[in-house]
């Protein structure tokens, strides 16, 4: 591990397990994710990539047949011991594959997150609408119809208006997982670019079924493949003619998965 | 300004807790209010179940004569015996009727009939009992002597057919969502290897929802045997155990409705009317767990 | 039809291409069989609701010579024998209303608890098996209890309050059950993206999911409103009366501790109780309980039909 021994740890990971009704989804993972990087995450379906984003964000929680054992921490406080869930949630923006326009106006579903968190200035929400859907890239198209529902968007679009939401309570960290699967290429690069642009802000964790993606995006990669962690390195090891892991290898240039 | 939103803010922290436990306090209230159905009506009942009725008298005679001067009786057979035969007129009636219905409804007819026909079917469930009381009374009553040539109309074949011209809506509709349960896969596999589609109902949908029928057949039972108000107005009114549908009967939920008002408050007999009460509470309630039982069946297997 | 296919002959034979779809006599029988099914399900649904559509039309002329405003408006007079439905139509509006003041919220709430907050537990399990059970539970049982609980224990003797609560405990089943059913409409989807916002579990309900179920609640409601008004054996103890006259110009003539007519306990008197009513009256009243309910669940299917028509996913 190169370049990675100055930088701040924003997220540790330790001995993570995570069982289904015993059945193991993640065994026993430790790795760390520094601040204001992107953190690719590949390998295959079923490999527990998603389970790993919500013991992160304790939506864990509402799968009433899962336990998890070891500790997450975010800036050094174990995520188990935090008393108000809420408030942890609202530190981390989820994006889940399907995009999710909730039915309500595209206003009210970026101004959601900040009116549970108790804003209700009309001006500061106003401000903030503006600025997350800037950021998401989804401003000029939306902005003459604020008020039209958000279910009725494109999928793309609806991806995007995701993210403003993801965006809107304003996280330390962005978890997106495998947000390209349900929209076209076009607007999956300007989502790219998003990212791009974010990454000077907040720590980005990308979970991707599309190795190319990490590739462009991420600054390291971890590779988990069935539910165990193979290697997570610097991209110009992992994506090199040699990484550690002879697996890793294979995975990455196309010879299996 | 600030101020009063943290207050707000505050506030929506300390309500929160007190809104959940509310919303828990509703979630059990039907539980409290199962118990507390039992409760009250054994707890008027209770004073005579433990002081002089002779409980197997009670369950197996049929003799009930609760107002008599010099000789009182209080025997259920009879009553049990007509609500069993009218539910079981009711039912020989319905479950063919009902189940044809909900087959046709399901499988044989197109959208907009469909749509049609369970907007009927909804709209007959909603008819008060009191005005199914009323056309039994009036239009089958006259019928029956008419077309059956006997002197009264007022009959269990009144009653029963009155109950299951009532039951009709739910067995319809509950067995129709037990064949719309049935997933297309199976019938689309039928039909490509040749299957009609009545072939398609007997081979396929009947094996496969036949639980979901049953409990919906259970459901219409569950009615008939609690029904009140349309079976005192039809059956005749007479303590009788029944020997043919052309015999005046009396049900067990009748009986209550007919005499509550009459007797004596805290008397014996106001006091057995609870005990019959408890007794038809234990009746639904087991109807009502084995259709419960069945449908979990159901669930699991799907 | 596509089953006439039959593979009774190898294909190379076949020189007109016609012959390919011809009937054997095997599939005619089939076909013949599949009309005879369908005919004798349509038969059975007929027989099923046409001689009821006769017998609500029958009704109707029966009661056509009294039929009027004037019906509407008057007390009954003369020991039942002449006048109108006043008193009798009033009283269930007040049960009505209060029963579902009552069975309402706790309803709407109690399946917000069984479908938002609760687990698959075994607690759970005997919750929903409860509901089920009073749903199940005989109409007069419900009489009784309101006697025992409300009317005796209560104290609250034969009133407006006590047959409503009785109705109220009678509807509460019923609207648990149609409203679990509209908040489970409410795709997961729209949960999870609000929980993962930091929205607490009661935020995302009031935010998200009452919102978007209300109208499937409202509709579940509006048909409890006409259950609680045609039901008699549930009021006849607990606070429905023979007779008792009231303002006729007055729509509060109903106090909360006051006895009460109602128009099913009024059919059930006219026609069993007392001789000598004209026919009119009785069909008169029949119909009207008959439309007044069916009129409550026509618009509860309209507002169902129009809801549906502007789903907002």
């Amino acid at each position: 591990m190169a370049q990675t021994s100055n930088a701040t740890k924003k997220i540790e990971i330790a001995d993570l397990t995570v069982r289904y009704d015993g059945l193991e989804a993640l065994k026993g993972i430790s790795f760390d994710i520094y601040e204001n990087e992107i953190l690719g995450i590949i390998g295959p379906a079923q490999s527990g990539k998603t389970t790993l984003l919500k013991t992160i964000n304790r939506t864990i929680e509402f799968e009433p047949s899962a336990a998890v054992s070891g500790s997450v921490k975010i800036d050094g406080t174990d995520v188990q011991s935090i008393r108000n869930v809420n408030q942890l949630r609202r530190r981390i923006g989820m994006v889940f594959p399907l995009p999710v326009g909730l039915p309500m106006s595209i206003y009210d579903n970026v101004a959601f997150a900040p009116r549970t968190a108790g804003i209700r200035k009309r001006s500061e929400l106003d401000e903030l609408v503006e600025r997350c859907l800037q950021q998401a890239a989804l401003w000029d198209e939306v902005k003459d119809r604020l008020n039209s529902l958000g279910t009725k968007l494109s999928g793309g679009q609806q991806q995007r208006l995701t993210i403003a939401r993801a965006l809107s309570h304003q996280p330390e960290i962005l978890c997106l997982d495998e947000f390209s699967i349900a929209v076209d290429p076009v607007t999956t690069m300007r989502i790219e670019d998003i990212l791009k642009e974010l990454r000077s802000q907040i720590t980005i964790i990308l979970v991707t079924n599309l190795v190319q993606q990490a590739r462009r995006l991420a600054d390291r990669t971890a590779f988990i493949f069935e539910s165990e962690l193979i290697e997570i390195d610097d991209n110009d090891v992992i994506f090199s003619d040699s990484p550690a892991h002879r697996l890793t290898y294979d995975y990455v240039s196309g010879n299996f998965g | 300004m600030k101020i009063i939103t943290n207050v707000f803010h505050q506030l929506g922290r300390w309500c929160e807790p007190v809104i959940e436990g509310i919303i828990r306090l509703c979630g059990i209230s039907a539980i409290i209010f199962v118990f507390g159905i039992f409760f009250f009506v054994f707890r008027e009942g209770m004073g005579f179940f433990f002081g002089g009725l002779d409980i197997v008298e009670f369950l197996t005679s049929p003799e009930w004569y609760p107002t008599s001067v010099s000789n009182k009786r209080y025997g259920v057979l009879a009553l049990v015996a007509g609500t069993f035969s009218v539910t079981a007129l009711a039912m020989v009636l319905a479950v063919p009727f009902g189940l044809g219905a909900a087959i046709f409804v399901s499988e044989f007819c197109g959208p907009k009939l469909k749509e049609t026909l369970k907007i009927v079917i909804e709209l007959l469930a909603a008819i008060p009992s009191v005005v199914w009381g009323f056309i039994g009374l009036t239009v089958m009553n006259a019928l029956i002597i008419k077309i059956f040539k006997v002197p009264i109309g007022l009959t269990m074949l009144n009653g029963g057919i009155i109950l299951s011209l009532m039951s009709v809506p739910i067995i319809v509709s509950i067995g129709e969502d037990a064949l719309k349960a049935v997933p297309d896969s199976y019938r689309e596999a039928a039909e490509a290897l040749g299957a009609t589609r009545w072939q398609v109902v007997y081979r396929v949908l009947l094996p496969t929802a036949k639980n979901g029928l049953l409990a919906a057949v259970l459901l219409g039972v569950g009615r008939a045997v609690g029904e009140t108000m349309a079976v005192l107005m039809t059956t005749g009114h007479a303590v009788n155990m029944p020997l043919g549908p052309f015999d005046s009967v009396r049900t067990l939920t009748a009986t209550i409705a007919a005499e509550l008002g009459e007797a004596a408050v805290g008397s014996d007999h106001y006091r057995v009317l609870f005990i019959i009460g408890v007794l038809l509470f234990s009746i639904t309630f087991i109807v009502n767990f084995v259709t419960d039982l069945v449908i979990k069946g159901i669930r699991e297997k799907a | 039809m596509a089953t006439d296919i039959t593979p009774s002959s190898s294909p190379t034979e076949i020189t007109d291409p016609s012959l390919m779809f011809t009937a054997t006599e095997q599939s005619r029988k089939k076909q013949l069989m599949e009309n005879i099914a369908r005919a004798i399900f349509f038969v059975m649904t007929l027989l099923m609701i046409l001689p009821l559509v006769l017998i609500v039309v029958y009704l109707f002329v029966k009661a056509a010579p009294v039929l009027s405003p004037e019906f509407l408006f008057t007390n009954p007079a003369k020991g039942m024998r002449a006048g109108g439905i006043w008193a009798p139509l009033l009283g269930p509006i007040y049960i009505v209303i209060t029963s579902l003041l009552v069975s309402a919220p706790i309803g709407v709430l109690a399946a917000v608890y069984l479908n938002e907050y609760a687990r698959a537990s075994w607690f759970t399990r005997i919750i929903n098996l409860a509901v089920v059970n009073l749903a199940g539970v005989p109409s007069i049982v419900h009489a009784l209890f309101g006697v025992g609980a409300f009317v005796y224990f209560a104290k609250m003797g034969r009133s407006v309050l006590a047959a409503s609560l009785t109705l109220a405990i009678m509807t509460l089943p019923v609207i648990i059950a149609s409203t679990k059913e509209a908040l489970n409409a409410v795709p997961m989807a729209f949960r999870e993206a609000c929980w993962n916002t930091g929205a607490t579990r009661w935020q995302t309900i009031r935010g998200i999911v009452l919102p978007n179920s209300i109208s499937g609640i409202l509709t579940g409601i509006i048909l409890q409103v006409s259950r609680a008004a045609g039901e008699t054996a549930p009021i006849m103890f607990t606070g429905a009366v023979f007779f008792k006259a009231i303002s006729e110009r007055d729509v509060f003539a109903y106090g909360l501790f006051d006895r009460f007519m109602a128009l099913s306990m009024h059919l059930y008197q006219l026609s069993t109780q007392v001789p000598g009513v004209p026919e009119a009256l009785e069909y008169g009243t029949a119909v009207v309980l008959l439309g007044a309910v069916l009129t409550v669940n026509a618009l509860a299917i309209v507002l169902r039909v129009y809801l549906r028509s502007r789903k907002r996913w």
